[in-house]
């Protein structure tokens, strides 16, 4: 049961902040391409931003070993 | 790397991820190597299970040492900076130090709207302290807990931000300065914005209260979650790497090739945290100051 739950973690994780990562870096690039003088402070809102959506996975893959290691 | 006294990986994991912690033993705990504790007293546990019954009249004395250490040691790298700057061209220390500062003072003005005040130097000192302490994971896991646990010392987790209590108690002071600078900057107005928003209604005061209430403390505890589960999850993947050594030579070279990328990817995410940390606290002290 719990390799069924840290698949599903691993699996939302990636997929949802894939998907995020994604749309945030094709946003970047459009705004950057239409406005290239603003491009260091959207550069460092991309990165804020970024280590938001980044935080999710990574404490879905710290879950999922300790899951594993510890419980299973 | 000490994994031969273990059993298995789980249980070098599990004994690294506890706290050295000094607290109150109720009377009628199970002790660690058998028996029942006869009186209440204040001792260090001596495992995992005699910390849990301690419960909340414990202290982490590790996760308080190492975070009043190095906030001490940033301190003092700071003030010695200062009193040595001159006009004439600065050395490299100085030269940091500057950086440091003025990178500070820039994202600062930038995100904070009006007369920034006290903002920077509370925005300094969150992002230092924050970044040392996320700093000690770079060190190998066992490179200070082993010498220690031979002198008897059982337990010693060094990166202070791995511990939850760090952490909420770092976001429970900045959801105080959020309602000191509120009441400093609104005064009344503060209750008032608390009660009518978002329903401008005396009669649905209650409800906004509640409502109100809840955004206020979310903030600072995703704050502080966040930073906790990124760098908890960094740190068991360490460990992950460091129980690889004790499978055998042949995993030698994977796990020490591992270990280096997993650190050198892990440099990006200690600063981006502690920036994180920083900015997200700016922005709560900046909606704290705007009126509605």
């Amino acid at each position: 049961m719990i390799f069924i739950a840290v698949s599903i973690i691993l699996a939302a994780a990636a997929l949802g902040a894939s998907l995020g990562m994604s749309n945030l870096g094709s946003k970047l690039l459009e705004s950057t391409a239409r406005q290239p003088e603003l491009a260091p402070s959207l550069q460092t809102k991309f990165f804020i931003i970024a280590g938001l959506v980044e935080a999710i996975p990574i404490i879905g893959v710290g879950i999922a070993l300790v899951l594993v290691f510890t419980m299973a | 790397m000490a994994a031969g006294q273990y059993e298995n990986a789980g249980e070098y994991i599990a004994h690294h991820l506890v706290n050295l912690t000094y607290g109150r033993l109720p009377a009628g705990a199970d002790l660690c190597y058998g028996g029942v504790n006869e009186t209440t007293q204040w001792t260090l546990a001596g495992c995992a299970s005699e910390a849990a019954s301690m419960g909340f009249m414990a202290f982490h004395v590790d996760s308080l040492m190492w975070a009043l250490g190095l906030g001490l040691l940033v301190m003092w790298l700071f003030r010695s900076a200062a009193k040595k700057a001159h006009a004439g061209v600065p050395g490299k220390f100085q030269c940091a130090i500057e950086m440091v500062v003025e990178f500070v003072a820039d994202t600062t003005k930038e995100v904070f709207h009006g007369k920034t005040g006290a903002i920077a130097p509370i925005a300094l000192t969150i992002f230092v302290w924050v970044f040392m302490m996320n700093l000690m994971k770079l060190v190998p896991v066992d490179l200070i807990p082993f010498p220690l646990e031979l002198m008897g010392v059982n337990y010693q987790k060094i990166a202070a931000t791995t511990d939850p209590n760090v952490t909420l108690g770092m976001a429970a002071f900045v959801l105080m300065l959020v309602i000191g600078f509120s009441i400093k900057v609104k005064g009344v107005g503060f209750i008032k914005e608390l009660c009518l928003t978002p329903f401008h209604t005396w009669y649905l005061a209650p409800v906004n209260l509640v409502l109100e209430i809840v955004g206020l403390l979310s903030k600072p505890i995703s704050l502080g979650l966040r930073l906790f589960g990124n760098m908890f999850a960094g740190e068991v993947i360490f460990l992950l790497i460091a129980a690889l050594f004790g499978a055998g030579f042949i995993f030698l070279p994977l796990a020490a090739g591992l270990q280096v990328a997993w650190a050198i990817f892990h440099i990006l995410v200690i600063v981006l945290q502690a920036f994180i940390f920083m900015v997200l606290t700016i922005v709560y002290l900046s909606m704290a100051h705007e009126e509605h």
